[in-house]
């Protein structure tokens, strides 16, 4: 299973951090700390992957961003790299070419997506177009309520006019 | 509105933190922003407390404290609008974490979103918790998951098949509710159902033998099916990954299939051609493509024996190993270690690729391949092996040494052909990278080079011409400093020359200098330099012309602030200068040490103690709990692991002659007489002195867990303060003194009294009291004193009381006394006992107010006084 998922720029800050498996803040710091130094420091031609207490930690650089997952020893590095992919893919299609500020001031965006794309570390969907749907679809309910929330402040204001 | 509250949109306040120059400035924001939170949280504003809580998580990320918004979370999650619960169900799984209580509150709310008739919102709950569900959530909300596992929307359902993975890790009890709900989930045509319903199923058969049984049964037929279809299915643009229609269910197929064909020959038969065709049809060129091969690789090794696959999988893996890409390397690695074990041969095949790959540019890649490497070593291959990983260690990355070395080590001991060999790449490794090499390493190699006689020669020259080359190395100068210490007549008389070396000419300055030289480096350690000052001694016999130079090096160490050296040369000085008659004897070389017992010890096995026998000293096996009528007294180990109590008279002054310790057993004062000097201190290179008894954990020691650090070690790690504490004798004799008697006196009988001599503590004309002492062994500090009161005058004292106050660095503790009434005229007494803990040990003495209340004839007498005339060292 996939321990949790980090999104981290190059200069070392956090972008979006998801734990499937429990760590206490403290660890959850220190574990940000050591891999971002572990990852940030290899060079761009090496494997994607990092031998880190006992777990693997899988990732992939788009751009100014590294996307890094932890899984177990005897998981398959090679589909995380696919699963990196995919997750990548699906925020693509969602922002139109995304970029890591799409990402900064959209971070609740991506959290979504996350979540219809792994639950408790496993993979939820494999199909793009669902999950692209699924997103629309709860999107498009926010904004209605919004709308219908407006409509109603309009209707109090011009009342108590 | 409120300028205070929560005024600026959550795009504002990034945009804020983002144009911060300076951590203090972000620091600023945040906290004007966390204020505001906290106003509107405490006035418990609705409109904004969806942004409220986005900004809490964005700030959250940035590392700063947000539990303050936890429960805004909760009465997010419990708001009847979709928009609200959206926001609040991701707060809760960035800002909470199974393990805290708030999580507890929030089941309800869980429960009822499950139920929920939107299904975005049973979505919304599901996802939550299985992301974050803690045992207790898992055994409420078990049956509403289950009930979700068949509701209609396949959306929800797939959720909900992930949610059961979590909640049968939580609970794994629960497993067998889920078993049918799961196996109809792979008879889904949707992938995002199968997917998970495969991987529900896979994790079923992990937790539960009953549903794995039951999967074997009902359903592999269908899985080769759903299988095949996947392999062959046309083009489908919604699934494809670089032309392979979903490559994760493929992958998860196969890890259910392995799962299933672990130890079951039919089963394993069922998928035999299925796998033969996945590893034969599938694309390589592509990481998806590569992945399913990986997997499907993984599945065959797992599975019962075909051999036609095995040899399949096996060039997959050559392939893979030959690749350009690392990542495919990487793999390729992985799994042929797990190969290793089924056909070491076809493994053998690739040993010049594998070997090449330990000088990967890439430290993941040289991590895997020296691992590989290691289990591709045996009797055959060893030679040309450790030549390679030796070559390769002159050039590799400091930081790579480490691991290398050790595994290095590790093959030269495992492997070795010969001993001259052993100690050829020993020597090799020392030179090259001797600051990464593990204690117990060099100690196996000094027991190697005693064992081998004829090679002694040879092996102190070959090291005294490695320190000219390479005397930055530690444990290389340790090692060479203590052969030129046993064998350094060897070194200038170039006796046992082999016919491979080169004969050269040392004269009895060069090898003094050398270890001079050690002694006086910026860098060395205590143990390195704590052994020079031993082979200095052995040397001022060895070397009669130097002796004099020698004694003038040991006498300028006599100031060295380190007290373990000044000890040493302390006492090596009087050696050298007083005692020349003994010397020669003292200083004798090391018998043999025993491989068989360092090696059994190593293990972790230890024999059991071996009785001494004084005519036969070089068969006494080295550092072996001895009876007690033989203390170990050795030079070398100046560590006491457990911290005896001090030498229990000065009788005993043998044992503490050279800054040894005493074990236990022998402070116990059991044993009769001290054997002559000499044989006592036959051990000179000692493996500790643990005490006879419980020699299983101490002599423990050598086991090859390298990181048991805290144990004594082979040659001694010093540890200085205890072994003073130890070595330091009991009140009036000081070591200058023990050697001075060292001469004459050889046998002294070791009486069996008191340590310390009971004193009056307090004496007045009405009464008497009396302090006796006694020590646990095991804490010198700590000092039980039995007082004892006695009166004087013809009148009963009642209700007699005994205070006593310590200063700080004292601890006192009383026990109750035996009685509070004192019989007149001495007829009687009252005993109490204190524990004093002193913990300025060995530095000041015991010091003590006291203060006895009593009535005598119905009228309170009070009596105080002080007592400071305990025995030193207390």
């Amino acid at each position: 299973m996939i321990h949790f998922v980090l999104l981290i720029s190059r200069q070392g800050k956090v972008r979006l951090t998801k734990w499937y498996s429990p760590y206490t803040q403290k660890e959850r710091t220190k574990v940000i700390r050591e891999l971002s130094g572990l990852i940030l420091n290899r060079g761009p031609k090496l494997c994607n992957f990092v031998e880190w207490r006992g777990y693997k930690v899988v990732y992939k650089r788009y751009a100014s961003l590294y996307f890094c997952m932890c899984i177990d020893q005897d998981d398959n590095e090679l589909e995380i790299l696919e699963i990196i992919h995919h997750f990548v893919e699906i925020l693509d299609r969602y922002f139109g070419s995304v970029c890591e500020l799409d990402l900064i001031f959209n971070f609740h965006k991506a959290y979504y997506i996350l979540d219809e794309l792994l639950i408790a570390g496993e993979l939820q969907e494999s199909s793009k177009k669902t999950v692209a749907r699924l997103i629309a679809a709860q999107d498009s309910l926010v904004e209605a309520a919004k709308e219908q929330a407006s409509s109603i402040s309009n209707m109090i204001a011009q009342a108590t006019k | 509105m409120n300028p205070f509250s929560s005024g600026t949109r959550l795009r504002d306040m990034i945009r804020a933190i983002r144009a911060c120059k300076t951590a203090a400035e972000e620091r600023a924001v945040i906290r004007k922003e966390c204020a505001a939170i906290r106003a509107a949280i405490s006035e418990d504003d609705q409109e904004y407390r969806h942004r409220n809580l986005a900004k809490l998580m964005f700030i959250h990320m940035l590392g700063y404290p947000t539990h303050f918004g936890q429960m805004e979370c909760l009465k997010l999650i419990a708001s009847p609008g979709f928009p609200e619960k959206r926001i609040g169900y991701l707060g809760l799984m960035l800002l909470l974490d199974e393990r805290q209580e708030v999580l507890m509150l929030v089941t309800n709310s869980i429960k009822q979103d499950l139920n929920h008739t939107n299904q975005y919102i049973v979505g919304l709950a599901l996802c939550a918790l299985g992301n974050i569900c803690s045992a207790e959530m898992a055994r409420d909300l078990a049956p509403e998951v289950e009930r979700l596992l068949q509701f209609r929307d396949p959306n929800v359902r797939k959720k909900a098949a992930l949610c059961t993975i979590r909640i049968i890790k939580k609970v794994p009890d629960l497993a067998e509710n889920f078993i049918t709900p799961a196996v109809a989930l792979l008879k889904e045509k949707h992938h995002g159902v199968l997917l998970t319903g495969v991987q529900l199923c896979t994790d079923l058969s992990k937790v539960s033998t009953e549903a794995l049984e039951y999967f074997k049964k009902k359903s592999i037929d269908g899985l080769v099916k759903v299988l095949r279809d996947l392999a062959n299915s046309p083009y489908s643009p919604e699934y494809d990954i670089s032309g392979i229609t979903d490559p994760f269910l493929h992958i998860r197929l196969l890890k259910f299939l392995r799962v299933l064909g672990q130890g079951d020959v039919d089963a394993s038969d069922t998928m035999n051609d299925i796998l033969a065709q996945v590893a034969t049809k599938t694309e390589a060129n592509k990481n998806a493509g590569n992945a399913i091969l990986y997997e499907c690789v993984a599945t065959i090794m797992s599975i019962e024996d075909n051999g036609g696959l095995r040899v399949l999988a096996v060039n997959i893996l050559g392939r893979f190993l030959s690749s350009r890409d690392n990542n495919i390397r990487y793999v390729a690695l992985n799994m042929l270690m797990k190969a290793i074990t089924l056909d070491s041969q076809a493994v053998q095949r690739h040993r010049a690729t594998i070997l090449e790959c330990v000088k990967d540019s890439d430290a993941s890649i040289r991590k895997r391949a020296l691992e590989l490497v290691y289990l591709l070593v045996n009797e055959n291959n060893v030679k040309s092996l450790t030549k390679e990983l030796i070559d390769y260690l002159e050039v590799s990355d400091q930081e790579f040494k480490g691991d290398l070395t050790a595994k290095i080590c590790s093959i030269v001991e495992k492997f070795s052909p010969e001993k001259r060999w052993y100690i050829d790449q020993m020597l090799k490794v020392l030179s090259e990278a001797g600051n990464c090499v593990k204690d117990d390493v060099w100690h196996a190699l000094i027991v190697v080079i005693t064992n081998a006689p004829n090679l002694h020669g040879y092996t102190v020259r070959s090291l005294y011409k490695a320190v000219q080359t390479a005397g930055e190395q530690e444990t290389l100068i340790r090692v060479a400093v203590w052969c030129i210490g046993e064998y350094g007549d060897l070194l200038i008389s170039n006796a046992g020359v082999l016919d491979v070396e080169n004969p050269i000419t040392v004269t009895e300055a060069d090898a003094v200098d050398v270890v001079e030289a050690a002694l006086g480096r910026y860098s060395s350690d205590l143990t390195t330099r704590a052994m020079c000052l031993i082979a200095l001694l052995k040397l001022s016999s060895r070397f009669p012309s130097c002796s004099k130079r020698i004694n003038d090096i040991v006498r300028h160490h006599k100031g060295s602030f380190v007290l373990e050296l000044q000890q040493r040369a302390i006492e090596f000085n009087s050696i050298i200068e007083k005692h020349q008659k003994i010397r020669s004897a003292l200083v004798e070389r090391m018998p043999v040490l025993d491989e068989a017992t360092f090696s059994g010890r190593r293990a972790g096995s230890v024999p059991a103690a071996v009785s001494t026998s004084q005519g036969d000293p070089p068969k006494i096996p080295n550092g072996v709990a001895k009876p007690t009528s033989a203390p170990l007294v050795d030079l070398l180990d100046l560590s006491s692991d457990d911290i005896a109590a001090p030498a229990s008279s000065g009788g005993d002054f043998l044992q503490d002659l050279l800054g040894v310790d005493v074990s236990p057993v022998s402070s116990q004062g059991t044993n009769q007489t001290q054997k002559s000097g000499t044989d006592v201190l036959l051990d000179l290179l000692s493996i500790g002195t643990p005490p006879a008894q419980s020699s299983s954990s101490a002599l423990d020691i050598l086991s090859s867990s390298q990181d048991n650090k805290s144990s004594v070690d082979v040659l001694g790690k010093l540890a200085p303060s205890p072994s003073a504490q130890a070595s330091t004798p009991v009140g009036n004799s000081s070591v200058m003194d023990l050697l001075g008697g060292f001469g004459t006196s050889q046998s002294v009988p070791v009486t069996n009294g008191p340590a310390f001599p009971a004193i009056v503590a307090f004496e007045s004309s009405s009464l008497k009291v009396t302090f006796s002492f006694s020590k646990e062994p095991a804490s010198p500090q700590t000092t039980l004193i039995e007082a004892q009161f006695m009166n004087k005058s013809p009148d009963v004292y009642s209700n007699f009381i005994f205070q006593a106050a310590v200063p700080k660095f004292l601890q006192l503790h009383l026990d109750p006394a035996s009685s509070n009434t004192l019989p007149a005229s001495g007829n009687g007494s009252i005993s109490q006992k204190l524990r004093v803990s002193n913990s300025q040990h060995g530095k000041k003495s015991l010091v003590m107010r006291v203060r006895i209340n009593y009535k005598v004839n119905d009228k309170d007498v009070l009596e105080e006084g002080q007592i400071s005339n305990f025995p030193r060292d207390l």
